[in-house]
């Protein structure tokens, strides 16, 4: 089981002759994930820890019946990129580059809703199923397969929160991490639904942080059809309002998105909040044994 | 990146969009002659990037060169929320009939640009938003398709029962889409867009904030940021590719990712101190990211403390230890530095940083509290 990707993942990487996108295809390959193909245009023909490449996503996923991709190329390149994986065949892209332009992923996700493919990101960490599949720039030594999903809108953070679980002694189903950006290809609550219907995951450890109105909107959710224990943390309850802190998503402007309004909303939905990361791993604990 | 209302204001002139524009002068002097060669009632606005220059007295109306030069005189110079007023717009002043609001923003929620009207112009939006929330008339635009003209039509009815003002409007909306998209931005408004006496429309003020991230799409654009307006650490930071905001606090923190940047300062905050800064090193990190990084921390004089908070993921821990160390070589760093380093190449960073002095901790707590117990030692 798990969620969106496992044993069945087939993964085509974009960009990979490049310095991340080789360096990490190899940490994948290492992990187990089973990566069947590099794009690079004009790079075709080459391969790259034994993983044959092509010059284009159509040869690609003709050639290996890939169906996943993971985007390492630069942010100037990457809605181009995500475009020629929409119509290469893949069902699910996971786009790792950070910094593509808010209006561009507006005609993104617009053109992906009717092609009915599924974007994970911009500006995602990728997603590890532990014990099957690792796609994206996770470290993939801190996973431990378990039955705790965690979702969250930032990278160093989730492995932060992942490590917490783990030295718990609980492992996870899936933990993905959605992206920073202003419009993202899922969200919060897409990936709810899917951990919801999903047998191996038993309870959900999601990471918001300020900006937008996301995390309010998935207390709503969560309160309306969300049946498993959920716990919560949210970044950036020390940061001043009007500043963009890294994220292009996160900033807190005109008084909303605020991390204490998301912390209320999710209290009221009976969401434990907690105070430091670490913390995620003792309320998911209480959660469980009640 | 926010431009000023001069700015936008002559991008929206190039558009076509009726705005009595003026000039900027920077000097009382200045200010005189643009009044002379205008002729008639200005108004003087100070150019500052933040809300609330009405408020703060930074914008007054004249109709003598003597009342032009003692209200430049006074708004120059002048503080607004913390920055130092050094330019003005002096612009023909116009008859107000009504006061109305135009924007188009991007929302999150439904993925688009939406285009919003109110007929309660003149005033903050948010407040129109959060007091008269039936006042404000929004469209979603489908980002492939445009506006098109049955939405603008509708929406300038919101606002004009005149067909003729309804006409023109309709019109102002299509050009402010135009800009909106072909310059990437993230906000452009018209509050107030006005109709005068004679019933011709004005776009009274102008706000465009441009999406950081579509400046790789129009270079040129980087000549319109305000430099002056920048908190010079912040600039440098930018120049790095880093990303920093200065805060009032004495841990120096830096870390890889924004979330787990955000989480740092936050959990210095819950141990009982407070952070000197938000800096993220960002993913695919150099260790001259890192030197650029200590730099900035170590040149901020509250800084009695520097807490390093490295999870590896695209970030390699070594890349980190090389910058770290050839920081020890470059910059005095004389100040204590915690550092928590684990994930992606931990072990050959480790075995780097052994002959350095850094305190080394396990957790990211346990780092908090270290850097806290020396900074207040």
């Amino acid at each position: 089981m798990a969620i969106l990707v496992d044993e069945n993942t087939k993964l085509v990487v974009q960009g990979i002759t490049g310095r991340d996108g080789s360096f990490h295809t190899k940490q994948m390959i290492d992990y187990g994930t089973n990566v069947v193909a590099g794009v690079t245009p004009g790079k075709g023909g080459q391969s790259i820890h034994d993983v044959p490449v092509f010059d284009t996503m159509k040869e690609a996923v003709e050639g290996t019946g890939a169906n996943t991709s993971v985007i390492y190329v630069p942010a100037k390149f990457a809605t181009d990129a995500v475009f020629e994986a929409a119509d290469s065949g893949v069902k699910l892209i996971i786009c790792i580059a950070e910094g593509v332009p808010t209006q561009d992923m507006a005609k993104v996700t617009s053109y992906l809703k009717c092609k009915g493919v599924r974007l994970i990101g911009p500006n995602s960490p990728g997603v590890t199923s532990p014990g099957y599949c690792k796609v994206g720039i996770m470290p993939g030594q801190i996973f431990e397969k378990g039955t705790i999903g965690i979702v969250s809108r930032s990278g160093t953070l989730t492995y932060e929160v992942v490590h917490a679980i783990t030295q718990a002694g609980m492992g996870q189903s899936t933990c993905l991490g959605i992206g920073g950006d202003q419009i993202i290809g899922s969200n919060f609550i897409d990936i709810l639904e899917l951990f919801r219907e999903d047998a191996q995951t038993e309870g959900v450890a999601l990471i918001g942080e300020i900006g937008g109105t996301a995390e309010e909107e998935t207390a709503e959710y969560i309160k309306a059809r969300f049946n498993k224990p959920v716990v919560a943390f949210i970044a950036g309850r020390t940061a001043p309002p009007g500043k963009r802190m890294g994220h292009a998503g996160a900033i807190i402007s005109g008084g909303s998105g605020t991390a204490e309004d998301k912390i209320k909303a999710f209290e009221a939905v009976g969401v434990p909040v907690a105070e430091i990361p670490a913390q995620m791993a003792d309320l998911m604990k209480e959660k469980l044994n009640k | 990146m926010k431009l000023q209302e001069y700015q936008a204001k002559e991008i929206m002139k190039a558009e076509g969009i009726p705005v009595k524009s003026g000039k900027v002068a920077t000097t009382p002097e200045e200010a005189v002659k643009i009044y002379h060669e205008l002729g008639g009632k200005v108004v003087i606005k100070s150019q500052v990037l933040v809300g609330g220059r009405g408020k703060a007295g930074g914008i007054k109306l004249a109709s003598n060169a003597d009342e032009v030069k003692e209200k430049a005189t006074a708004i120059l110079g002048m503080d607004i929320k913390g920055i130092t007023v050094k330019k003005v717009l002096v612009a023909p002043a116009v008859d107000i009939a009504a006061e109305t609001y135009i924007g188009i923003i991007i929302d999150r929620k439904s993925k688009s640009p939406v285009i919003m009207v109110s007929p309660a112009g003149g005033v903050d939006i948010e407040q129109v938003a959060k007091e008269t929330p039936e006042k404000i008339f929004m469209t979603r635009i489908d980002p492939f398709l445009g506006v098109m003209s049955y939405q603008s039509r509708a929406l300038a009815s919101k606002l004009f029962s005149e067909p003729d003002l309804i006409k023109k409007t309709a019109k102002v909306i299509h050009q402010l889409y135009n800009i909106f998209e072909r310059n990437d931005a993230s906000l452009i408004e018209i509050n107030p867009f006005c109709t005068d006496t004679g019933g011709n429309v004005w776009a009274v003020d102008a706000k465009l904030v441009l999406d950081d991230n579509g400046l790789v799409k129009h270079p040129g654009n980087e000549d319109l940021r305000n430099i002056d307006e920048e908190v010079t650490e912040e600039l440098e930071a930018r120049a790095n590719d880093l990303s920093y905001v200065k805060l009032d606090g004495n841990i120096g923190c830096m870390v890889n990712g924004a979330g787990l940047a955000m989480a740092t300062m936050d959990i210095v905050k819950y141990f009982g101190s407070e952070p000197a800064n938000f800096l993220d090193i960002g993913g695919s990190s150099s260790p001259e990211k890192v030197l650029a990084a200590l730099k900035i921390i170590t040149g901020d004089p509250n800084v009695k403390v520097i807490f390093i908070n490295i999870f590896g993921g695209i970030t390699r821990c070594d890349d980190v230890a090389k910058g770290i160390i050839q920081a020890y070589d470059k910059l005095s760093m004389d100040m204590p530095i915690v550092i928590r380093l684990t994930g992606t190449n931990e072990e050959e960073a480790k075995k780097l940083l052994q002959e350095t002095k850094l305190v080394s901790v396990g957790s990211m707590a346990e780092g908090a509290q270290k850097a806290i117990e020396l900074a207040s030692s």
